[in-house]
């Protein structure tokens, strides 16, 4: 029976998509695969005549480029005529689940409405011809359709022709559902089954105090109460271990570690901060009537099930973050953490998606968001380790700005009276219990059950919310992002001190059936919740049309500390606010502090030239251009030092430098992360990572007395002792840092949890990891440093103290480390280094200096190596800095910089540092000859390029 | 003499408005943005513009194509008035999303398909200047500027015989996106209308080129808005 038209289009050309789908297919152990020919698929339902074909057919397929073939399409399983063009060929056709937001489909319609076509539904999928020589059985072409080209979280597959994916829309209808969830009087084990059975991840004493609150109001809970308590006690939102007693080995409690963070910073009592760990974001003002809005977020387990979708999502929210500050977003930043790309596919966990496609996943997400909403991705960093493979790791940062008149210059709300108003996408059943599926453990089912978790990005809807909140500021008197929770979140955080009463069905929704708790907790994406006076939501409304933003008053605040929610004349949930938020037992976590060795190992270094090229081939100190170039981080025109410098853009920046082009100050962004040394030394990897952070920083010219911190921690499971134990010795060192520099940390996000329980009933952690961000001022946007090597001739300065540090080093790792891991001493902190940052910073902006890079992973023989590279230019050493040459060249000593300066003032600049008791020393030249020398051994400089960039560019 | 006035049309998702409204105030026009809904509705907004340019972006999120979405909204609103606004000899500048708009409203020749690469690539290119009937080009240097897209592979079935008519603006000195010929921008037949998939709007300080730091100032591609300006000051 035939229910509509399909229009299948195909490239004219090789399709450049095939190729990159080959290789994935090989890395995959598909060795079958000969070719991929992908194509597109457009399911269009409605009284399609010979004119409505053409002009659809204008629109969809450019006959310079493509060619379309209309069909029928049926229901059922169809013969497939492509099939049997031969025997070799074998179809896979692929389309989105029903309830997955197609933004392509709408847009058709919208465009069918414009041509006057009467397009009733749309729908679309891709075809791909898989072209083999061999005979392939039928159930591996099964397995190259799940495994390579559809994601079964967000698609289905079939192998020849699907069905069009209209059929099963809207199935299942919860419209009115409510459950009353009987608690009272249950036992523990009650609680626990029912906690298990709803995967609500709340502790047995949180579960405890529910009962009993609903005991004492003589009524059991509704699903949708029982729900919004589980979001809103999460580890995600309540981040509940960071706020938790700490207890100690000797039975003393200690203060919680966000409390700590907070005290840190009450304590530097930094002027130019002006919020820090409130609300969406971290405020700071470096200039007269600018403010700066950092944020920075994970997104861990969205992207473990589905890489370019929860990245997406969790660049989307990190903006909304900064939105929900009041801001607008300028750039973006990203630090990714995969397992090795190499795994052989045998060694990959059951129910784990590869890590190579994890990473074409998650990069692909982030530049689809950051590229389409039209923000330059600038700053991140990409690790590689065996710990990450079935918990890879998604940070995803966002700055902002507002001027004084740009935003609205004061937000004081809600009032009682203000609306409850959403602005922006519709909700559907995405993303539902996204904050209680990140606080549990993932194991191999985790993809399977957990496919509701998924939210779906769409860019531009989001960019036009920044439009319009570009336009209104002004028109509201508050504002926060739908995130983890959704609506539950968004209004239960608003309504903290005063209460609303909010109607279900106001919220404008992708499709009809979506149960009452579904609507209330979905984290369906590109949502704001604003409060707005009456007299104000006209003037909101005509910026929204104009804006192209939907506008849905759900609700309004009120003043009496109850959060009411309806669906039409049922009472859904009556909660007390201070109970939803402050009713939670405050957790006791044990911790037991990690006894790092601390010895000066040193590795045994038979061929040091081989030890470099190995460290430049490093996949974590090799060339990141291939993934930077992905990211759009020239938007704005504000990028005065991009992620990549040097002559050929390819080797690494230090800090990347944002300043708008009529200004003349601007903006530094640098990183730190280290999960190597966090495996050793937890302490000493939080004293190092912001240590990095700061030297990236201040090497592109940022002032050291003008810089935040963020902090984001992504651990294990902190109900282990020890594991909590690391994460308290993690914030021992953060606090011990920020104090000793006076840098701030304005806002912190923790991802706890990050565990997969593998088939071998071990539960394995990802490494101890914290990143670092550094937000600071830069004096004069005309005065930046780079890396890359300038001119021969040069004098080239190390400045810092070299000693055995090779606790988790990048030597260790290429050489096969240790016999003990846990050997080594991760890099201790120079107690000279903050009035080094100071004295070194003064020489930067006076233009004495002409490359500037911090030493860091690989130590000086890598941040040599990196500086030739991006100048292009030879090096001789001829002074070696240390006894041990293989401390002084690979050691990762903390503190470090190598500094470019004119052969002439090279004797004064050493005595600017020298002579204030500092260490600074002149340890070689830059030369025209493409050599690295290093005295007792050399290397090529075109070898250290291809080590570096994995081979000759293009 | 007064400063022409340019309307900068954006769609949802274009995003490289401001950056290309910047770049023509720097070049002496004074701008406006305006989305294409609203010029729609005021068709005397572009009556009494003197240059229009479309901004670069991911309009209508690329769907089924970049540009395509763009472009019938251009086009089904404003076909006749477009028309007449080139006719009358009024510079227009598409860059980016707006090049692949133009094309695909028929203003310009050739198609513009996936990057050779198959992803988006984001890098600074040198682009020289080829004798055409161009006027935002003509007398211009090389000059350096980023490109960022996916769909910047531009197509022509007779390269050769576009060049003789005068219709290449602008060759990549070193091809990025396996576009035919090295064809970085074309122009329409009375050199009016260009189009490029690079952004000169992101090269208009000296600052803003990535070899600055190193002393390098070249490729200044200012000078692609200053001639649309003294060309717009003579209409």
């Amino acid at each position: 029976m035939a229910v509509g038209a399909r229009l299948t289009v195909w490239s004219i050309g090789p399709d450049p998509r095939g190729a990159e789908l080959v290789a994935d297919a090989r890395t995959l152990g598909f060795d079958w695969v000969d070719d991929i020919r992908p194509a597109d698929l457009f399911f269009l339902d409605g009284d399609l005549d010979e004119r409505g074909r053409a002009e659809l057919e204008s629109l969809l397929v450019d006959p310079m480029l493509q060619h379309g073939t209309w069909e029928h399409h049926r229901a059922g399983r169809g013969e497939d005529r492509g099939a049997h063009r031969a025997a070799t060929v074998h179809v896979v056709e692929t389309s989105l689940l029903p309830g997955v937001t197609d933004t392509v489909a709408d847009v058709l319609q919208h465009a069918a409405l414009t041509l006057g076509v009467d397009l009733r539904r749309a729908a679309t999928g891709r075809r791909f011809e898989v072209v083999t020589h061999d005979d392939v059985a039928g159930d591996e072409v099964q397995r190259l359709a799940t495994r390579l080209l559809a994601n079964e979280i967000v698609e289905r597959a079939a192998v020849g022709l699907i069905d069009p994916p209209f059929a099963h829309q809207h199935s299942y209808d919860g419209t009115g559902l409510v459950e009353v969830v009987p608690v009272r009087g249950a036992d523990d084990a009650g609680l626990s089954a029912l906690n298990q059975a709803r995967g609500l991840a709340l502790d047995p004493a949180e579960l405890r105090v529910i009962a009993d609150h609903f005991a004492s109001i003589g009524r059991d809970p509704t699903d949708v109460e029982l729900e919004m308590l589980a979001q809103t006690w999460s580890e995600h939102c309540a981040h509940k271990s960071f706020r938790a007693d700490v207890e100690l080995p000797d039975g003393s409690v200690a203060t919680p570690l966000l409390a700590r963070l907070r005290e840190a910073t009450d304590h530097i009592a930094a002027p130019f901060v002006r919020s820090a760990f409130v609300g969406n974001a971290g405020i700071v003002s470096f200039v007269p009537d600018v403010t700066v809005a950092v944020k920075a977020e994970t997104h861990n387990h969205p992207s473990a099930i589905e890489p370019f979708g929860g990245a997406n999502t969790g660049v989307g929210g990190v903006i909304r973050d900064v939105l929900g500050a009041a801001h607008l977003p300028c750039a973006v930043t990203d630090v990714l953490c995969f397992g090795p790309t190499d795994l052989p596919s045998e060694r990959l966990p059951p129910g784990v998606i590869h890590p190579r496609m994890v990473r074409e996943g998650v990069v692909a997400g982030i530049a689809d968001y950051g590229n389409k909403i039209g923000l330059p991705t600038v700053a991140g960093a990409v690790l590689f380790d065996a710990g990450y493979t079935a918990n890879p790791l998604v940070f995803a940062g966002c700055v902002g700005l507002a001027r004084a008149g740009d935003a609205a210059p004061v937000l004081d709300g809600p009032h009682p009276g203000d609306l409850v108003v959403v602005l922006g996408g519709r909700t559907g059943r995405d993303g539902l219990r996204g904050a209680t599926f990140s606080s549990a453990t993932m194991d191999a089912t985790t993809g399977d059950v957990a496919g509701a978790s998924v939210q779906i990005g769409d860019p531009i809807t989001e960019k036009l919310l920044i439009d319009l909140l570009r336009e209104a500021a002004g028109s509201y008197t508050a504002i926060t992002d739908c995130g983890a929770g959704g609506l539950s979140s968004a209004v239960g955080e608003m309504a903290e001190s005063t209460g609303a009463i909010v109607e279900l069905g106001a919220v404008p929704l992708k499709y009809a059936g979506l149960a009452p708790w579904e609507i209330w907790l979905s984290e369906a994406q590109e949502r704001m919740v604003v409060a707005v006076d009456p007299d104000q939501l006209a003037a909101l409304g005509a910026h929204a049309d104009r804006c192209g933003v939907e506008v849905s008053v759900i609700g309004r605040f009120t003043g009496d500390r109850r959060l009411i929610v309806r669906a039409g004349d049922q009472v859904v949930a009556d909660l007390d606010t201070q109970f939803l938020h402050e009713g939670r037992p405050r957790r006791r976590l044990a911790a037991v502090p990690p006894a790092p060795h601390r010895n000066g190992a040193v590795p045994v270094v038979d061929d040091p030239a081989a030890a470099l090229l190995a460290l430049l081939a490093h996949p974590n100190i090799g060339s990141k251009e291939s993934v930077i170039r992905r990211y759009d981080h020239e938007i704005g025109g504000a990028t005065v030092v991009r992620p990549v410098v040097g002559i050929e853009r390819d080797a690494p920046a230090d800090g990347v430098v944002l300043a708008e082009p009529g200004a003349t100050t601007g903006l530094a962004i640098g990183i730190g992360v280290n999960p190597w040394y966090g495996t050793v030394d937890p302490e000493r990897m939080a004293r190092a990572v912001v240590d990095e952070a700061l030297r990236n920083v201040v090497a592109v010219g940022a002032d050291p007395d003008k810089v935040v911190l963020m902090d984001n921690f992504s651990w294990g499971d902190p109900r282990r002792p020890t594991t909590f134990g690391a994460l308290v010795a993690a914030v021992d060192g953060c606090v011990a840092s920020s104090l000793e520099h006076s840098a701030p940390f304005v806002s912190g996000k923790d991802s706890l949890n990050n565990e997969y329980l593998g088939s071998d009933g071990e539960r394995h952690s990802v490494p101890p990891t914290l990143v670092i961000h550094a937000i600071a001022h830069i004096p004069d946007a005309d005065r930046v440093v780079t890396p890359d090597l300038k001119a021969a001739g040069n004098s080239l300065v190390l400045i810092g103290v070299t000693d055995a540090e090779f606790g988790g080093s990048h030597l260790g790792m290429v050489l096969g480390g240790f016999d003990d891991p846990l050997d080594g001493t991760a890099p201790a902190i120079d107690p000279r280094a903050p009035a080094r940052f100071r004295r070194l910073h003064r020489l930067l902006v006076s233009g004495a200096v002409a490359a500037c890079h911090d030493v860091s992973e690989g130590g000086l023989a890598v941040a040599l190596a990196e500086m030739a590279i991006g100048g292009r230019l030879g090096l001789r050493v001829d002074h070696v800095p240390h006894g041990d040459p293989t401390v002084a060249w690979f050691a990762e000593s903390t503190g470090r910089f190598v500094c470019e300066v004119p052969a002439d003032r090279a004797a004064r600049f050493v005595r600017e540092f020298t002579d204030a008791g500092d260490h600074a020393v002149v340890v070689g030249m830059v030369t025209e000859h493409p050599v690295l020398d290093f005295g007792a051994w050399s290397v090529p400089l075109d070898a250290a390029v291809g080590a570096f960039t994995g081979g000759p560019r293009r | 003499m007064n400063a022409p006035r340019a309307l900068v049309v954006a769609a949802p998702g274009t995003n490289r408005d401001r950056d290309v409204a910047f770049a023509l105030e720097q070049a002496g026009a004074t701008t406006e943005v305006v989305r294409l809904g609203r010029l729609a509705a005021e068709p005397h907004l572009l009556r009494g513009a003197s240059m229009l340019v479309v901004a670069g972006g991911f309009s209508h999120a690329d769907a089924f194509g970049a540009g395509r979405m763009f472009a019938l909204g251009l086009t089904s609103a404003l076909g006749d008035e477009l028309a007449e606004f080139v006719g009358t000899g009024r510079p227009v500048l598409g860059i980016c999303n707006g090049f692949q708009t133009l094309v695909r409203a028929g203003l310009l020749p050739g198609a513009l398909g996936h990057n050779q690469s198959g992803s988006f690539q984001c890098e600074w290119v040198t682009l020289d200047p080829t004798p055409s009937r161009c006027i935002w080009t003509d007398g211009l240097e090389p000059i350096d500027c980023p490109i960022a897209h996916g769909e910047g592979r531009y197509v022509h079935q007779d390269p050769a015989a576009l060049a003789a008519a005068g219709q290449v603006a602008l060759r990549y000195r070193e091809n990025p996106n396996g576009s035919v010929a090295d064809i970085a921008g074309v122009c329409d037949p009375s050199g009016v209308v260009l189009g490029l998939m690079p952004h000169p709007e992101n090269h208009v300080v000296v600052r803003q080129h990535p070899l600055w730091s190193r002393g390098t100032h070249r490729g200044l591609a200012l000078g692609v808005f200053e001639r649309g300006v003294r060309h717009a000051r003579g209409c």
